[in-house]
Parts: structure tokens; C-alpha cells; sequence
């Protein structure tokens, strides 16, 4: 007897101080009635579909509807990623989602000295609208949606679908999908930036405006807390920086005239679903409770659609150890359901071998079929909110309300989101969570199983085969792109060049601008650098 | 001056990189700030630097290490061109480390070409922080 009581004081003792989310928030041993005694089941939940939404944004979730299964691909040149974009529509994927490689996010063309070594590596390489066409052949854009992940250059990325939907004969009211088009996380994780904030958010503005008109279907901005959360974020401050900066976005539009119910309905999120599951699973919860009270209350919106939260997710590709790969299709697995519990509308489930490079076709698959397990086999998709109600869950997304919060209103405080950029605040508290979890990990506080307990010797950990990609490829593209000046009607680009610097010179939307430069077949990089004429080019001040 | 006990050790110099077009900066930050904590002084190289830029720093700075973050995959183009710029500048003896999504076989050719060692994700921290003091130049006190 005494011998067990000592063990359990032991083992207490052992782990205390270690009962705590991955945001730090500290956890009790049991929650009861006492934990959600504030709260009111109509003012703070709500029915799944009712406003604020906390319970998802639909009465039927996903027995109407499965989410979007949307593998994030692409790599190399246009044609090897239309056959993976082949490849996974014939395994059963529902949505596009393409991945755009370094110098296309960062406005080179392939051409460019600083391309060299990087053309076709991170996702597909896109000079011009024919490198677009090509992407696209045989898919019907009418017919699927798809979700383009680019910031910077989003703009003229945006125009390229435009263009190619036109050719295929598809109208703009018809074609569905998203643009990821959030600078302002770049400035503050992803670091894909090409102009100074105030420029950038104007052209995000100006694709707003656009989509707003003409193409109706369209996510003009999915706002992302996932690379925030990649670059170290806490889940609380994935949660709080994201909709800090989807309020930026609100008030930059607000300003521009556009009535907030034309707009706001077609604003997307973006989230990571990292290890925590609980926490994953509070923060969807909080962020949709969170925007609702924000857009029906702050900006006064009135269209229900306006209030909802839509967001894709993404599993944690941070998270995935190079390590005894094979263990992350279990991280995977829980940080699906956490999105899935969570009510996300579409999900990306990152593959086994993505700490070691991007997948192989094999990694892919698993990955898309670990959640057509969750969707087909689980069962977890049969009722809605089903976490709704549970004490912990509601004290826990309460508790990521009210800590967000804090940050929020203190970015405001400072004078708004890019303010609080300009002073370094989010890089340095990203920085300084980024650098405690690591410390944890070292110290062992933090258990990384593969990592820092439960290894095995590198002799012993058989690895999985990763994808190279042919070096040769960089050369292919720069000839494609040759080929494509050759043939273009050069006296068109410059006329369109020109149009494109008056508009930015003007204030005047740069979009039609930009549609017409695409058409022409100007390149990417001749584009950003008219612009970088106009608006400079932004360096960012280091914070270590 | 030096006092009785002899020269007195000058901190271990060490540039923080970044090469290449990638901006993910999360590890070269956790690593500046793990050095500094051990005492080192760290220069950080801020995003998007060429293999040049990074070589003429080097040498600017005297440090004692090198130590870059890739994780663009354009590791086999990049790091060579480093290592190429640092001999041109008559600093090839200054120990080149890297880290990142880095594959092995490409961590042992990079080895082979000069880079003293590789470090995979996963990487203890305190490792590398023994790691680069342990091949640190030894620097002559002024």
C-alpha cells in the first residue's frame, strides 16, 4: 500500500508543473459544471449554423457535406504538376490546391540570377500565363475549385486563372476557389514578401474589389494562421494574429467604400491543426464564436454569411519528425480529427516524409487516404459539434477566447496590425514561443516521441524513399520561357507595362491592369519589378 | 593589456545565415538565440542573402563559424557557391555548418565538398551549440 501511495506522490511529482497545453495554459485535473458556469448556451454556442457558429457553420455539417479533401501539390514544371493534379482527382480528391515554387512567390521569373537553384523545388514553377494553361490542361474549371497558394504575386496569379478560365470558355461567376492572398502573415512568419505593407494591402484590396464584382464564388483571401503557426506560434497566437489580421483586411475594404456584406462572406481562413488535440480543437471553436461577434458587432454586418468563419485546415507540417517518419501518419491521423472535431470545411493531411522533402506519390496517397478513414470509417463525421457541451472543451475554447483577445486588443492599442509588424511585436513573441518550445524539447520537458525519448539508432531507422527533383528542369523551364518571349507580340507588353505602372502611379485598382499584362503573356517577374518601380520593395528589419 | 591569468578568451563569432530564396526563419532564430545564451556572439544575416553577400559577411565579421539554415531544398546549388566564395576570399578555413531539410545523401555529399557537418531536423539544440564551439576557429586575443 504505502509503496503504491509513494509511486503515485513520485509520478505526480514528476510530471509536475507539466499539465499544460502546448500554448502554455495550464490544465486541471477534472473539469465539472463549475468550469463553463459563465456560459450561456445562446449568446456563446448557439446550434450548429446559428450565430456565433461556435458549433460549426452549419445546422448538418458534414452529414450534408463532407469536407473538401484539398492535398496541397505541386512542384517542378506546369506539366509534372498537372499529372500529380491528374493523379489525385483520380484518387478520389475533390479539390485543387496548387503549390507554387520560391522565385514565383517572390515575383522572379525563372530567368532570374537569385531563381538559380530554386526553380520547380518548393512547388511549380509559373513565369507566364502559359505556364498556367498548361497546369490547368484537362481540367474542366468549372468543375473543380481550386486554391492557389501565393501572396506577394497573388494578384497576377489570380489573373492567370482569370485568363485561363476565359480560354476554356468557362465565365469568371462560374469558377470557384481561393486565393490565399494574406501579406500580412508573411511580414510576420512566411516572409514571402515582395512590396512594403501599406502597397501590399492595397493590392490585396484591389483583388477584393475585383472578385467582389465579377466572380462570385470566389475566397478572395484565406486568411492563414498556419505559417504563423509554423514559424512557432502558439495556438493562441495562431488564433489571435490570424483574425488581427483578417480585421486589418475588413478595415482596409471598409475604407476602400466596399459595403462589408458584399465582401466579408467571401473571406476564408486558413488554420494549422498541430498536436494538442483539445487546444486544436478550442481554438476552431473560439475563432468562429470570436469573428461572428467581430463582424456582426464591430462592423455592423448583416448578412449571416458574413458572421461565419469558413477554414480550411492543414495538420502541423512542424510537428513531423525526419525521425522514424513513418510515426507521423499517426501525428496526422490526430491532428485530422482535431480539425475534423473542429469543423473545418476542408483539410490538408501532410504526407509521412515532409520533414525530409516534399512527397513522394506513395507518402500522398497515405496521406489522403488517412482522412478518407476518418471521413468513411470513423464514424466521427455522423454527428455534428459532437465535443459540444463537454466541460473541458468549452472552458478550454472560452479560456483561448479570452488570451486572444488580450493580443488583439493590444495590437490595436499599438495602432493596428502593421504597426505592431513595424515594431516587431508578433515576430518577437512568435520568436520567443518558438525558442522556449525548443528549449523544452532539449531539457526533455517537451517529449518529441522518435526525437527525444523513444529513439532508435540511425542505423535502424529505415527512412522512406523521398521524392528528388531533376535539377535538369530549371533548364526546361528557362527554354519555355525563351520560347514564350519569342512568340509574344512585345510592342502588347510594353503597352500593357506601361498601363500597369499609370494604375499604380494613379491608385487607380491595378487589376484590369494586371489581366491585360497577363493576357499578353508578360512575365511574372516583369509585372512585380513595374511595380517595385511604383512601391519599392520591402527588407525586412531582422528580429533574433 | 592581458591580466595575470593570461589572454583572456574573446567570445566565439558566429554568422546566423539564412541563403536563398526561403524565408523560413524559425530555426536560424532558435539557434542564434541558443549560441547567445552559451555565450557567443551572433551575427544574424537576415533573410535572402546570396552565397556572396553571406561569404563577404563572414569575412567582415571575422567570425568563427558559419552556421546556415536551408530548408528550400536548393541546398546542392547554394551551399557549394558558399563554400566557393569563402576559399575566394581567403577564408576557407572557417568552419561551414548547416542545417535544414537537408536529405542524407545530400548531407554527405555536402560533407565531401567541405560543410563540417549537417545537422537534420530533429537536432538536439544542445548539441549543436557544443557542436560549434567545439569547431570554432581559435580566435587570437587582441
Amino acid at each position: 500500500m504505502r509503496a503504491d501511495a509513494s509511486e503515485h506522490r513520485e509520478d505526480q511529482q514528476e510530471r509536475a508543473g507539466g499539465f499544460a497545453t502546448l500554448s502554455w495554459i495550464p490544465l486541471k485535473q477534472v473539469y465539472t459544471p463549475h468550469d463553463v458556469e459563465d456560459l450561456d448556451y445562446s449568446r456563446d454556442l448557439g446550434d450548429p449554423g446559428q450565430y456565433p457558429f461556435t458549433r460549426g457553420i452549419h445546422a448538418d455539417m458534414y452529414r450534408g457535406r463532407r469536407w473538401t479533401m484539398r492535398q496541397f501539390a505541386g512542384y517542378g514544371t506546369a506539366e509534372e504538376t498537372n499529372r500529380r493534379f491528374h493523379y489525385l482527382l483520380e484518387n478520389g480528391q475533390t479539390g485543387l490546391s496548387v503549390a507554387f515554387d520560391l522565385p514565383t512567390l517572390l515575383g522572379y521569373d525563372s530567368d532570374h540570377p537569385r531563381a538559380r537553384g530554386e526553380v520547380g523545388r518548393e512547388g511549380v514553377a509559373v513565369d507566364t500565363l502559359a505556364d498556367m494553361e498548361r497546369i490547368f490542361e484537362g481540367i474542366p474549371l468549372d468543375q473543380v475549385t481550386t486554391s492557389m497558394t501565393v501572396n506577394g504575386p497573388a494578384a497576377i496569379l489570380m489573373a492567370m486563372y482569370v485568363a485561363v478560365a476565359e480560354k476554356q470558355g468557362v465565365p469568371l461567376s462560374r469558377i470557384g476557389g481561393t486565393v490565399q492572398n494574406d501579406i500580412l502573415k508573411e511580414y510576420i512568419a512566411q516572409k514571402e514578401f515582395i512590396f512594403p505593407p501599406e502597397p501590399s494591402l492595397k493590392l490585396v484590396v484591389d483583388t477584393i474589389e475585383f472578385a467582389t464584382r465579377y466572380m462570385p464564388r470566389w475566397n478572395t483571401v484565406s486568411i492563414s494562421g498556419y505559417h504563423i503557426r509554423e514559424a512557432g506560434a502558439t495556438a493562441v497566437q495562431e488564433l489571435a494574429f490570424t483574425l488581427a489580421d483578417g480585421l486589418t483586411y475588413v478595415e482596409a475594404c471598409l475604407e476602400r467604400g466596399l459595403d462589408v456584406d458584399a465582401f466579408a462572406p467571401r473571406l476564408s481562413f486558413f488554420f494549422n491543426s498541430h498536436n494538442d488535440f483539445f487546444e486544436e480543437i478550442a481554438k476552431f471553436r473560439a475563432a468562429r464564436r470570436m469573428w461572428a461577434h467581430f463582424m456582426k458587432e464591430r462592423y455592423h454586418a448583416r448578412n449571416p454569411r458574413s458572421w461565419m468563419l469558413r477554414f480550411h485546415t492543414q495538420t502541423a507540417g512542424c510537428s513531423l519528425t525526419a525521425q522514424q517518419p513513418e510515426v507521423n501518419v499517426v501525428r496526422v491521423t490526430l491532428q485530422a480529427l482535431a480539425a475534423v472535431l473542429g469543423g473545418t470545411q476542408s483539410l490538408h493531411t501532410n504526407s509521412l516524409d515532409e520533414a525530409l522533402a516534399l512527397p513522394t506519390e506513395q507518402a500522398a496517397r497515405v496521406a489522403l487516404r488517412t482522412q478518407q478513414v476518418i471521413a468513411e470509417e470513423s464514424g466521427v463525421a455522423n454527428v455534428v459539434d459532437p465535443l459540444g457541451g463537454s466541460y473541458f472543451v468549452e472552458a478550454l475554447t472560452s479560456e483561448m477566447e479570452r488570451r486572444a483577445t488580450e493580443y488583439i486588443d493590444r495590437i490595436f492599442e499599438m495602432g493596428g496590425m502593421i504597426e505592431a509588424i513595424r515594431r516587431g511585436y508578433p515576430q518577437r513573441e512568435i520568436a520567443e514561443a518558438a525558442y522556449r518550445f525548443q528549449r523544452e524539447v532539449a531539457e526533455g520537458r517537451r517529449v518529441v516521441v522518435g526525437v527525444n525519448r523513444y529513439t532508435i539508432p540511425p542505423e535502424e531507422d529505415r527512412g522512406v524513399p523521398i521524392l528528388r527533383i531533376d535539377p535538369e528542369l530549371e533548364t526546361r523551364q528557362v527554354e519555355k520561357l525563351q520560347q514564350v518571349k519569342a512568340r509574344r507580340d512585345d510592342r502588347r507588353v510594353r503597352l500593357a507595362l506601361d498601363a500597369l505602372r499609370d494604375a499604380a502611379q494613379r491608385d487607380d485598382n491595378t487589376m484590369p491592369a494586371i489581366l491585360e499584362a497577363v493576357k499578353a503573356y508578360a512575365t511574372l517577374g516583369e509585372m512585380t519589378e513595374t511595380l517595385k518601380s511604383v512601391w519599392g520593395s520591402y527588407v525586412e528589419e531582422a528580429v533574433v | 593589456m592581458s591580466d595575470a591569468a593570461g589572454p583572456k578568451a574573446l567570445p566565439i563569432r558566429v554568422l546566423a545565415a539564412k541563403v536563398g530564396l526561403d524565408g523560413h526563419d524559425r530555426g536560424i532564430k532558435v539557434i542564434a538565440r541558443a549560441l547567445r545564451d552559451a555565450g557567443m556572439e551572433v551575427i544574424y544575416s537576415g533573410l535572402f542573402r546570396t552565397p556572396e553577400e553571406l561569404a563577404r559577411t563572414a569575412v567582415d565579421e571575422d567570425v568563427d563559424v558559419v552556421a546556415i539554415s536551408i530548408l528550400s531544398g536548393a541546398h546542392n546549388a547554394l551551399i557549394p557557391q558558399v563554400l566557393e566564395k569563402l576559399r575566394a576570399l581567403g577564408a576557407g578555413d572557417v568552419p561551414v555548418v548547416v542545417g535544414g531539410t537537408i536529405p542524407s545523401e545530400d548531407a554527405e555529399h555536402l560533407v565531401g565538398l567541405g560543410v563540417r557537418r549537417v545537422f537534420p531536423p530533429g537536432s538536439d539544440l544542445g548539441e549543436i551549440v557544443r557542436y560549434v564551439r567545439s569547431v570554432a576557429r581559435s580566435r587570437a586575443p587582441v
